[in-house]
């Protein structure tokens, strides 16, 4: 291409991208077109991946492409394997893109829809993609090794040990929120509940299918599997309309949380091939498809945006989580704009499959780029909703009510109009009783998707397509609950080997139902006090997972930030080193203000102290003092987990600047341990193409 | 036009069964003759089912689903 040529479009790109970042940032109008929001997250990521990225490989991290990677230097046709670049993308991003960045959006929507979609887009460009690329890097010239362990080898022990408390802990509430979010879809909802159920037995038919009846035949068996979840999703519908069999699933959330909880404990001790194996792949090929489709309807249809750009709620006064817009809206909003987590699948499991170097930029930065884009469509999806009705399906009741007239009279004292007559009607449009105060982000992703659907694709079969989108969480937050549980059993049982050698045997029975057994009791804990909360529980346990991640992600740019100090790249350590002060600034404030705030709705303590005070007091009604004790205990526990977190933190990034320190005071450190240099002797046409 | 069509066609169904493992045995042969052939203590060559339950077992080893 002409040199000039290239110049223009780049110029008409970057034109592009600030016109549509200053219209959602300016706008003040009644609605705006979502396209405005496509079009900014368009532009901003070709911008950043063709220059910042590039920059980045080149320059920075200088990505060979005649090195040998790991994938080729220790082949051995199990899991080292070195593949091309698109299977990769593909294992990657299905590996990244999980229900947080659907979830994280929705709720920082309470905001209005700028703070949100504005970190989406520069956490992701700036932190979130920087952090998986880089860590992918350095892993892939380490073979393959986890974070964990080059925290260990570079850092120091303590480092190694954070990364594993960390993450251990991350899954415990993660899973929390995540069945939470399930439930609070589930409760009181035959539609929905019959249709998540009928996953179970239809995932271990597909399991059975491609083990037994036509062993690896893995494609046959999957599209079986998705035309029976089809068809699940409409007979739960019929099941809706049968006097009896609703009952059967009809249930409270309490009820529902507890059979979560023993399909976790079940789950996590049968083997993979049976349950966990088969529903990812329903589950990856759903959540492709669905994203597919959100895309295509979003461009076809050019929904309107009707939440303001900025709510009153950024005063900390929100509905849906108490606290200020910072830090908060920097915690809420982790996958999608930046998550520690995915530098665990970029170290150890990605490295693994990648046949060159060349392509760290496409499959560490650009998968992000496509969460980060995942994200940007939920924040559409939550935001083309009325903003009443909004806030009528995700403020808890313990905030707006219980009664219908209460809760639209709380919300209409905000400003925002919906009447009750409205929201029944919508219920009745999505096949369910009530949308009433069903917090955690599924639901009202759900009518929002259904709507954008139900106008692109026809409105007659809304209830369908709301139920579809229910199914669609649904089917891969049980994927992380089932592999969270089980990756906690085996964290646990390594600790434990280290203690009793014979608890440290994966398949000795006894071990693997204690350590199952303690994984699930641990989240199962957060679960259950979540469900009795009458203020939501999401409200507290997704501020805390927020916290936890961005942590990690702190743990993984301190990894980063020294290996580059100690290859004597210090002058550009600011890649890594910016993005982390950032998130050390956001998490401490976050932690300090989750610890010691006088804002009930926001300081742990000062919640405890004041449902003490009113127990002691006795002006609690009756149901509300029966749980205040338990809530009393969690929210102390939470305060604690949070300054072990935070402090934790601190201890990694201390003794990072130790190394640094040494580093520049010419002292002996840990040596590099990247693999020294062999050639690539792969075929460049034939894996890569 | 056809031909080119086709070939597209053949192309990204190629890649859709690499992605989705369909084709890991296939893989696994190939790796085998490749690597094991000539040497007398080769391993012997695994049956499409035994080779998709060490598979499957291996790929979920370790954390392979995120937030």
């Amino acid at each position: 291409m002409h040199k000039n040529f290239k110049l223009v479009l780049w110029a008409a790109v970057l034109a592009l991208g600030l016109a549509a970042v200053c219209a959602i940032a300016l706008n003040r109008g009644e609605s705006i077109s979502a396209m405005w929001f496509i079009a900014a997250a368009a532009c901003v990521y070709a911008i950043a991946y063709r220059f910042y990225a590039a920059w980045i490989a080149a320059s920075v991290l200088m990505v060979d492409a005649t090195r040998a990677t790991p994938a080729e230097r220790l082949e051995n046709g199990s899991d080292f394997i070195p593949t091309n670049k698109w299977v990769v993308f593909g294992h990657h991003f299905a590996a990244i893109a999980g229900p947080g960045p659907l979830i994280g959006p929705t709720l920082a929507a309470q905001f209005g829809y700028l703070p949100g979609t504005l970190w989406i887009l520069i956490g992701a460009v700036l932190g979130g993609a920087v952090q998986d690329m880089v860590t992918l890097f350095f892993s892939t010239r380490r073979n393959a090794r986890s974070l964990g362990q080059m925290a260990r080898d570079e850092i120091g022990p303590i480092g190694g040990f954070a990364a594993l408390i960390g993450t251990f802990l991350i899954m415990i509430i993660l899973i929390a929120v995540l069945g939470l979010v399930v439930v609070n879809a589930m409760k009181h909802s035959p539609w929905a509940t019959s249709t998540v159920a009928a996953t179970i037995p239809i995932a271990m038919l597909v399991g059975f299918y491609m083990r037994n009846f036509r062993p690896g035949r893995v494609l046959e068996a999957t599209l079986l599997g998705v035309a029976l979840l089809l068809l699940a999703v409409v007979g739960g519908g019929w099941i809706d309309h049968q006097p009896i069999v609703r009952n059967w699933f009809d249930h409270e959330g309490l009820s529902l949380a507890w059979a979560i909880i023993v399909y976790g404990f079940a789950a996590a001790v049968m083997p993979v091939w049976l349950l966990l194996a088969p529903r990812d792949y329903l589950s990856t090929f759903v959540k492709l498809g669905t994203v597919l489709l959100l895309a295509i309807a979003i461009i076809i249809l050019q929904p309107q945006v009707h939440m303001p750009a900025l709510t009153q709620f950024t005063d900390g006064t929100g509905p849906i989580f108490g606290g200020k817009l910072f830090p908060f809206v920097f915690i809420t909003i982790a996958c999608g704009a930046i998550s520690g987590f995915h530098a665990l699948i970029a170290s150890g499991t990605t490295p693994k499959l990648l046949a060159n170097e060349g392509d760290i930029r496409m499959i560490g930065y650009g998968a992000m780029l496509l969460e980060s884009f995942v994200a940007i469509m939920a924040m559409i999806a939550a935001t083309v909703l009325d903003p009443g009705v909004f806030f009528a399906i995700n403020s808890p009741a313990g905030v707006v009510g219980k009664e219908a007239v209460d809760a639209i009279a709380k919300i209409n004292s905000w400003g925002f109009a919906v009447t009750v007559e409205q929201m029944n009607q919508l219920a009745r449009d999505m096949g369910e009783s009530s949308l009433f105060a069903r917090t955690g982000g599924a639901p009202s992703l759900a009518v929002g998707m259904a709507s954008i659907f139900g106008n692109a694709f026809g409105k007659g079969l809304l209830a369908i397509w709301y139920h579809f989108a229910i199914m669609f969480e649904a089917i891969f937050i049980l994927t992380t609950l089932d592999a969270g549980t089980r990756v906690g059993r085996f964290m646990l049982q390594d600790m434990l080997g280290n203690v009793w050698p014979k608890m440290g045997q994966t398949s000795w029975l006894p071990s693997v139902v204690l350590t199952s057994g303690l994984v699930v009791a641990g989240w199962g804990y957060f679960l259950y006090i979540g469900v009795i909360d009458p203020n939501g529980g999401v409200n507290i346990l997704w501020p805390l997972f927020g916290i936890a991640n961005q942590m990690l992600a702190a743990i993984a740019l301190c990894v980063a930030t020294g290996i580059l100090v100690k290859s004597a790249k210090a002058n550009y350590a600011w890649i890594t080193g910016l993005p982390l002060m950032w998130l050390l600034t956001v998490t401490s404030t976050a932690a300090w203000q989750k610890i010691f705030s006088d804002d009930i709705r926001v300081g742990f303590f000062a919640a405890a102290n004041d449902l003490s005070s009113k127990l002691a007091a006795g002006v609690l009604p009756l149901d509300k003092a029966a749980v205040a004790p338990k809530l009393i205990f969690n929210q102390q526990l939470d305060a604690y987990l949070t300054l072990f977190f935070v402090v934790l933190l601190w201890v990694v990034v201390l003794d990072t600047l130790y190394v640094v320190y040494r580093y520049f005071s010419a002292q002996p450190l840990m040596p590099l341990t990247e693999v020294p240099y062999q050639p690539t002797r792969l075929d460049d046409n034939w894996v890569r193409d | 036009m056809l031909r080119a069509f086709w070939k597209t066609l053949k192309h990204l169904w190629h890649r859709v069964r690499q992605l989705s493992g369909d084709d890991a045995y296939e893989v696994y042969l190939k790796h085998h003759t490749a690597f094991h052939q000539a040497t007398l203590d080769a391993p012997p060559v695994l049956s499409r089912k035994e080779f998709f339950k060490l598979w499957q077992a291996n790929k979920w080893q370790g954390i392979k689903r995120c937030c």
